[in-house]
Parts: structure tokens; sequence; C-alpha cells
């Protein structure tokens, strides 16, 4: 091949602005408008791949999103593997590098693999690896495979937007099916989008001849593009409509000139036009893989474009009409050109300066690491520096299929046309099977029917024919005859795999990976189940295609991710007092979604800022933000008796004014949260649910009002982040806050454990609830949230008089379980029902009904070995348990599981480890020894009542 | 990605919606209740191939409704408020 750059020509480049980039190393030089390939070509680079399996050389195939082999890796801060080198725009300065070559496409290292494919043909590793392990093999087979390379430390340096957008009709191709469609809706009023994957508008009339309206091809599509600009109808270039999902949502893929990431577009159009064009097949003879082998319409496209002629001396091999333009386009280029025609009646006229030879087909290629001849089914030899083929056309009907559009087959187009129409789509053009501009422009006055204000565009130029004689791969041809360029699949494999069995088309497409990689099989599909019927005697609609699914093609998931990456992917909750938690050392970890601090003091020995927190929370007094706890308000005239069905304990029966600790379950009994109910008055409760189950809570509650008590009875409203909760706790909890002026009387007579009372602090409402999560004294404080800074702060500076500390959520956690105070979910499991817990009288006593109470009275529930709440202690000296440590007893030799430890710490004030944990029969066994077992260790235990510090509760009223 | 109606909102994007199991599963009351029956409304789902009766919630403005959809096709064919038909 000796391809090369004309002096003159090329719509789509602009000779004023010349670019140079990098390909393997070597300098490329272009105009803006080229494609990588169109410059690779200009530059007459033959070799711009290798193969998947083979490690083959291989060339440009095509010149647009079908291309099997030109597939580059980008480097940059723009990093793409597996980059077409026919759509990605060529800009200065930009570094690419061919695929699956060490160290370049032309010198691969790994080239030798092509004189040992007789010993790898398809499926051959599912043979030839089973003994002793594929596992052996696997890491080098792995390392092998594949095609471009993924930077694994690179990351994106911007994130990429997502746009939702609607319009009443999106046009899909700006083609001239496309084009008529977008103009004829704009002029009947509807809004419209019109997207083509291509940088210039126009489909194939911006390389095939065409004349619109008495006008040329190129001035009518200047023309509708600008009637639908001043319209103000949105023209998208670039961007690839790669999926339609369900009801119509079409995704849109734009890639940007300026360097910017790929644009994700979410598009719900009332109606879809899908002119979607074409997508030329190869021919099937040997060595049709070799680099200077074409698509006879790329070769028009990269002529008429980029002004690039594909070589000196041309042969073009077709069974259809439409190489017979590229011929005289070619020649008139200053090309020597022999067309091959396997059509012996039928043809078009020769065309003038053209050899034709017809009724002939090509038995083979040859050359090594580029074409230079081809020899014809009758032994004759003709050279050629590049070998043009026109297998015929692939309606492109993927988006059609992916909307579940049923396909029909077509003799006379040899191609899967749409079938029966889908709901608020239009196939147009190409796509459903129109061959002259009439025939398209025809089918889209069609669809527009009664609809239009405007005149349907009229073909007045010369007209493209169909003509066609099918030329499917046959069985038992000589040579290797590629069928899918990408996966390295032959007419071998394919006869393989049909004898095995593997004659289903999607069992093929898995057996042999015809039609997988980046390219889908856009070349290679329809020649590859024309060959399995040929083998199997069956027709192509017998053999049918393999499901059409999104992408059409590939998208960077960059896309996908758009700003939801790093902090973004899974948001925190943040405390409304995080600032001043800063300022006080505070290091923060998340909690069931809530950003909070875990201790004080900074990172720096941690565990010893715990523990003196811990200890000093039981000496004086300690402050904790609690703000995260729930809030729920349950409101209404039925809001007793909703919370009694919500709840396992009885609630209707608390006094306003006071709280009750409760668990909810859920319908299978399991306790599902546990927390204090606070009853403000008679219909006003609020449910303190844990931190982490707020979200659910409030569900959970809303079902049960919509579903069972109706909209009227109750209102729930969650005003948990209303609220800050600021706790003080310790034996001078009352101390501190007398100092300060709440307005209400701390007196225990006006506000006991339990209680909930009402004050102000500088003019905002306050509550207070007596509400112990440490088993000391302890007092909540809830005040709007943006107010709760004064307070947390001249709580901090009062409590210095006294020694006030303040604690993290890991302090907590230590005085809660020295209190034998369970976490649901921590301390229970998805098996866990109130009574294991201790927690029985309402299962045995109430007589109302509420929520999971049957679960409570099965076989399951009754069972008398059922896993309990218990405490565990270590004997004097030893270290805490393990959490998630067995409890274990040894049965018929065996070693069985009697529980498990939940949580496990050293107290800082008892001087020894305390631990929690559900163990079988646990409730009788208080005193019992059990053998822990952790990491194949086994230590001793004994198990307590979970309480391990003041037992009698008298520091609640301390 | 579906479009479902909210019968307060409008249509919506599905990732808006948590499915919220099918409609006419009535919790059978009380702690003598055939453990059969309990079981059933507890675990037993119909799974219809075709026309499915489900209850959806809305996240975004938290009201549960009834919607009519075929399972095979994903055409929505109704949707109604809860409210009512459900109610003691």
């Amino acid at each position: 091949m000796t391809a090369s750059r004309l002096a003159t020509g090329g719509n789509a480049i602009d000779r004023s602005r010349p670019i140079r980039f990098s390909f393997d190393g070597a300098t490329v030089e272009g105009f803006a408008g080229d494609t990588i390939a169109s410059a690779l070509l200009a530059g007459d680079v033959a070799v711009v791949g290798r193969s998947f399996k083979y490690h083959r050389p291989r060339g440009i195939w095509g010149a647009g999103v079908e291309e099997p082999n030109a597939l580059v890796d980008i480097g940059g801060p723009r990093a793409t593997p597996n980059t077409r080198a026919t759509t990605e725009p060529a800009r200065d300065g930009l570094v690419a590098k061919s695929v699956n070559a060490t160290p370049n496409a032309l010198a691969d290292r790994n080239a030798f693999l092509d004189r040992f494919a007789r010993f790898i043909p398809a499926a051959f590793y599912y043979k030839t690896f089973m003994w002793p392990d594929w596992h052996r093999f696997e890491p080098r087979i792995r390392a092998m495979a594949g095609l471009g390379t993924v930077d694994a430390g690179w990351t994106s340096p911007d994130t990429a937007d997502q746009i939702n957008h609607h319009c009443d009709l999106l046009v899909v191709g700006a083609g001239p099916a496309g084009l008529a469609a977008a103009r004829l809706a704009s002029g009947a009023g509807l809004t419209v989008t019109l997207v083509d994957d291509q940088q210039n508008p126009g489909g194939a009339l911006g390389h095939r001849a065409g004349e619109v309206d008495g006008k040329p091809a190129a001035a009518w599509i200047a023309e509708t593009v600008a009637a639908l600009a001043s319209a103000g109808q949105l023209i998208l270039p670039s961007t690839t409509a790669f999926g339609i999902y369900d009801h119509n949502l079409v995704g849109l893929n734009q890639r940007h000139l300026d360097g910017r990431p790929d644009t994700l577009w979410r598009v719900r159009p009332r109606e879809i036009v899908l002119a979607t064009g074409a997508i030329e097949r190869p021919l099937p003879f040997a060595n049709n893989d070799l680099p200077g082998i074409m698509s006879a319409d790329a070769a028009l496209a990269y002529l008429r474009r980029h002004a690039v002629l594909v070589g000196r001396c041309i042969v073009i091999a077709t069974n259809n009409d439409s190489a017979y333009d590229v011929a005289v386009a070619l020649a008139e280029a200053g090309a020597e050109v022999t067309l091959v025609d396997i059509r012996r009646d039928g043809t078009p006229a020769a065309p003038a300066n053209v050899r034709l030879a017809t009724g002939r087909a090509l038995a083979s290629a040859s050359g090594r690491l580029r074409v230079d001849g081809v020899t014809l089914d009758n032994a004759t030899r003709l050279d050629a520096d590049c070998v043009l083929v026109s297998g015929g056309w692939t309606p492109t009907i993927h988006l059609f299929g992916q909307a579940k559009g049923k396909l029909a087959w077509s003799d006379a187009r040899a191609a899967f046309l749409p079938g029966d129409p889908v709901d608020g789509i239009t196939v147009a053009g190409a796509a459903a099977g129109a061959v002259s501009l009439s025939d398209v422009f025809a089918g889209v006055g069609k669809a527009f029917a009664g609809q239009a204000n405007a005149a349907t565009p009229r073909s007045t130029g010369l007209e493209a024919t169909g003509g066609i004689l099918p030329a499917w791969p046959m069985p038992g041809s000589k040579g290797r005859i590629w069928i899918d360029y990408q996966n390295d699949v032959t007419v071998k494999d394919v006869e393989l795999a049909a004898r095995e069995n593997f004659i289903s088309v999607e069992h093929l497409k898995r057996y042999t990976t015809l039609g997988m990689a980046t390219d889908q099989g856009k070349t290679s599909n329809l020649p590859g189940l024309a060959l399995m019927a040929g083998i199997t005697g069956r027709t192509v609609p017998e053999v049918g295609t393999t499901t059409y699914r999104p992408p059409f093609t590939p998208v960077p998931l960059a896309s996908f991710a758009g700003a939801r990456v790093g902090e973004l992917m899974a948001p925190v909750r943040r405390l409304p007092l995080e600032n001043a938690h800063r300022a006080n050392g505070a290091v923060f970890q998340e909690y069931g979604g809530w950003l909070r601090p875990a201790h004080y003091g900074g990172n720096a020995d941690a565990e010893r800022s715990i523990a003196d927190e811990a200890r000093r929370a039981r000496q004086s007094v300690a402050l904790f933000d609690g703000s995260t706890l729930g809030k729920i308000e349950v409101i209404g005239p039925q809001a007793a008796a909703f919370v009694d069905f919500l709840y396992y304990n009885t609630m209707s029966t608390l006094k306003p004014g006071r709280c009750r600790y409760g668990f909810m379950l859920s319908e299978n009994g399991v306790v599902f949260d546990d927390g204090v109910l606070v009853r403000l008055d008679e219909h006003r409760f609020v449910v303190s649910c844990s931190s982490s189950h707020v979200t659910a809570v409030y569900a959970r509650l809303e079902e049960w009002r919509q579903d069972r008590f109706g909209r009227d009875a109750v209102y729930i409203h969650n005003a948990t982040s209303d609220m800050a909760t600021l706790t003080v706790s310790g034996p001078n909890a009352r101390k501190l806050l007398e100092t300060l002026d709440l307005g209400l009387s701390l007196d225990d007579a006006d506000l006991p454990h339990m209680a909930v009372g009402h004050g102000t602090y500088a003019g905002d409402e306050i509550r207070i609830a007596r509400v112990s999560f440490t088993g000391d004294r302890s007092y909540e404080i809830s005040i709007r949230a943006d107010r709760a800074e004064p307070l947390w702060a001249q709580l901090r500076q009062a409590g210095k008089a006294l020694d006030a500390v303040v604690i993290g959520l890991e302090a907590l956690m230590i005085l809660r379980a020295e209190k034998g105070f369970i976490v649901i979910g921590k301390d229970t499991d998805g098996t866990t029902l109130p009574h294991d817990l201790g927690v029985e009288g309402p299962r045995a006593k109430r007589q109302s009904e509420f929520v999971g109470r049957r679960s409570l009275f099965t076989e399951e529930a009754s069972r008398d070995n059922r896993m309990q709440l218990v405490g565990l202690t270590v004997p004097q000296g030893e270290a805490p348990l393990p959490t998630g440590a067995h409890g274990i007893k040894r049965i018929d030799g065996r070693l069985r599981s009697q529980g498990f430890v939940t949580s496990s710490y050293q107290s800082p004030t008892l001087g020894r480890p305390v631990a929690l944990g559900l163990i079988e029969r646990g409730a009788a066994r208080h005193g019992e020894a059990i053998d822990i077992q952790n990491l194949g260790k086994i230590s001793k235990a004994t198990i307590t009542a979970p309480c391990a510090f003041d037992p009698a509760g008298d520091r609640l009223h301390a | 990605m579906q479009l479902f109606p909210c019968p307060f909102c409008g249509p919506r994007d599905e990732t808006e919606f948590h499915y919220g199991g099918d409609a006419g599963n009535i919790r059978p009351d009380g702690a003598e209740m055939p453990i059969d029956r309990w079981a059933g409304y507890l675990y037993l789902r119909t799974n219809p191939k075709g026309t499915a009766r489900e209850i959806w919630v809305h996240m975004t403005c938290g009201e549960f409704f009834v919607m009519e959809r075929d399972t095979v096709s994903h055409k929505v064919l109704s949707s109604a408020a809860l409210d009512g038909e459900h109610a003691a």
C-alpha cells in the first residue's frame, strides 16, 4: 500500500491548521479534522496493531464505529485504552500507542504465535489447560489476553458531566434520513434533538454522491443544519447514542475536542427516530485480514473527507452495486483500479477507467506486513498495494434490537431489517433497508405523514442501486479466512464449534468469542451466523442473532460515575457541631453514615485517650454529642394506638412527660431497633431510635401509618437533624447543669429518671430527657441545631470547674458495655428475638396486636436452646476477648459453636475486660465456665449477667 | 431505567422508588393465627409473569401506592394512592 494525501480536497479537514501527534513513538502529521486513522493513512502507516490471539499484523479496516482492528491506547491525562483510531479526532500533542504489541505494532515479539495457530483453535484452552490445574496457567494466559492496557495508577483529573434531557423527538444519526426527519419534526413544532457520532453532519452524504431539491448534498446538509439551529433545536455532533433502556431512556456518549471528559446524556424523548445507517461487511477469502485490506466505503470516505488516497494500485472486490461509485472515485483520483464482482450478470455498467472482472471472487490475498496482491478463484494473480472489499450492508439496528424490536430477514438486502414496529420508535434510512436517496426520503415522509407542514426533501440526482448477490463464508473453504478480525475467529473456528455442537448463536459466540469485545461484531456477526447456517443446513433467520445489549460503543466508566467519586460516592452526614469538635482535637470516624468524633486528643495514642475518657466519665461528668440520635415525632389522634402497634412493649400506658425504653420488631419477630419513646403529651410522641436506624425506622413508621392506620390517624415528622442533642452524664451532671440558666427545675422530684422536661436556653426552647446510655445520671438536652454551639461552649466552660470530660463514641461504647446495654445489630443478629435479650414480659402478657407478634410463638421462637444475651468475664489479668470469637463445646469429639462474643472492651473503671455475647441457653448458665476459641486458640471465660457495673442502678440517681 | 408514576409527584425515575411487596397481602392479626397463614403473609410471593399489582414507595415524597405493571413488557398499567384500600 502506498497511501498518500492528495494536494486538494477533503471536506472534513482544515489545511490551515496542521497538527502533530505521536503513534508508537513516531511523529504523525495531519490536519485539524483528521481522525487518528486518517492521519495514519495519509502517512502511509499500514500496520496499526496486532490481533487479539495470533498477534497478526492488522491495518485500518473502516472509517467509523465498526472498526475492529485499529484500536489505540491514548496516553496522558485523558488516558483511554482501546480507543478506535477511526473515530478519535487527531489532536496536537496526542500520544497514541498500538494495542497488543510489544514493543510496537510493526515489530511485535509475540508475532511467532501465528505459526502455532493450528494448535490453538477456538476454545483450545478449555481443553488444554485442565491438567494438573487451570490456575497454574491462568496468570500467564491472563497476562497475554486482552488488547489495550489500563494504567492501574491512573485517576481522572476531573469528573465527567451528566445531563438529563427531555425532548419531543430524538433523532439518532444526522445522515440524509436523520436530517430530513429532524427538519420535518422541527417544522411541525416539535422540540428535536439530533445526535451524530461524527464531527460533521451528513452521514453517507459526506462522501457519497447525491443531490437534494436540486442542490448538491453539501449545500442541502448545511441549509438543513442551519434551519434546525435557527429553530433552536439541539444538535450534538461527536455524540453516540449507545443504548436504549426501559421506557425509551436513551444514553448518549458525547465526546469533546477540548480534552474534557466525555459527557453522559440521559434523554427521555417522547419519540425516537433511528437513522443509524448501515455498516459494510467484509468478504471471505484467505488472508482477508492483511493490512491494506479495507472496507470499500471507508476508502471513499477517506478520499472525500480527508483527501487520502488509500493506494495506487487498487483491487476492489464486491458482491453488490455500492462498490462501483468507489471504483469511479478512486480512478478519478488517479489510482489504477480493478473491480472484481462476484456476479456474472446484472452488474452495473463498467465504470470508465476501471478494469472490471465479473463472475469472479478473490480466493486469497498475499503479503507479509501489508497486502501485495490477490489471487482470483480462476488462479489469476493481480498485484495490488490496497484491496478494498464490499460484502454488502448490515443495517445498524442495534438500538432497535435493544428496545426489544424483532428483526425480519430480507432476501433482497441479504440482511436483517427492523420487523414489527416498537412503540415510540421509527427506523429510517439505510437502517431500515433503504438504498436510494428517494427511498430514504420516502420512508421519512411516510413516518411524518399528516404531521409535517414542510415538504419532504426530494432526491434530484443519480440514485444508488441495491443489487447484491450474497457471498457468505462457506464451510470447507481453503486457507485461513477471518470472520471476526477483532477476536481472531476464522471459518475453521466456526466449523469446529459446529462439530462440537455449539450451533446455537449464543453458544457459538461464547465458544469462539465471535462478536465479542469492543466492536461487538459489527462487521462479523452476520457473516458468522450465515456460515453457521451454511454448515448446519439452516437459513440465516433460522440461526437468528445474539441478543443486542448496550452499549453500542464503549463508554468510559467515568461517565457513569459522574460526580459520584471520592467523598461524593457515599456522602457522610455531618454534625452541626463538627467544627467545634475539630477545634477540640476530635478524631472523626463514620458511624452508620454519620461522621462523628470517635475520641478526642488527636490521633496519637488513641487507645489511651479512649480509656481516659471512659474512666473520667464515671468520676465526675462527661459531655457527649448525641445529635444523631433519632427524633421522629408521631402526632395525631391515634398516635398512642400507633406506637403500641409498632413497639413490642405497651407504650400507650406511658404518662405525658415520661419516657420508656422499648424494642421495635420486624414481622418475623427479630429485634429491629431499640430506643426510648418520649411521650410529650396525649397525642404526641418522639421515637428516639438508634442513630444508624433513623431512615429505616422512619420508613417503617410511614409504611404502617399509610398501610394500616390511614393518613388522618397519625402524622410522622422526622426531626432528627432539626435538633442537636447534647448529653451530660455522670455523678456531677446535675451540678453542672445547675450552673446554667435552663429555665426549668432540675430537682429529681420534678425531673426524675425517665422523665422529660421543657426549658429555654438563650431564648430557645429546649427539651431535657433523663435518659441514660451510660448507667450514670444523664441529661439529654435537645436544642435547635443552629443554636447548639453556644450551649455546647458554655457546658464545656462550666465543666472545667468539675473536671468535665468530652467523650467520643468509642468511650461511650465502653460505658454502655460495662452496663450490659446492647447495640442492635452488634449485640444482636438477624435471629435475635426480644426474649433472647431477657425481655419476656410483653410476649407473655400483651393482649393487643403488635408488629412481629405471631412470630414470637413459633416452634423456632420457643426452642429451649436459643442464643441469649450474656456477659462474659475472663480470669484475672487476661486481655479482653476478641469480638467475634466463638464459645465452644466438645460434642461427640467435635467442637461445636455455642454462640459468640458480640462486644468486648477493657473497662478502665473496673480495671478488667468486660464483654457481651450471645450464648446458647446463656440466661440459665450464669456462673458457668465456657471455652472461647479464636483463630485456633482456646481461652477460658465465665458466663455472667450482662451488667458488669452498678447492677442495682444506684448511679442513675446518685 | 423505568419511569414510575407516583400518584402524588407524577412520573419519576425508578431509582427514586422502593418495592414494598405484593398488593393485597393483607396482614393476618392475632397470636393464634394459623402458622401457615402467617408464613404465607411473611414469605410467599406470587411472582406473576404478566400483570402484577404491587406496593411501591416513592422515597423522595414518602408516599406508598399501588402500581399495576406488566413484568414482561415493563409497561405501567396504573398507579393509585394507597388511601383507604388497606386502612383498617
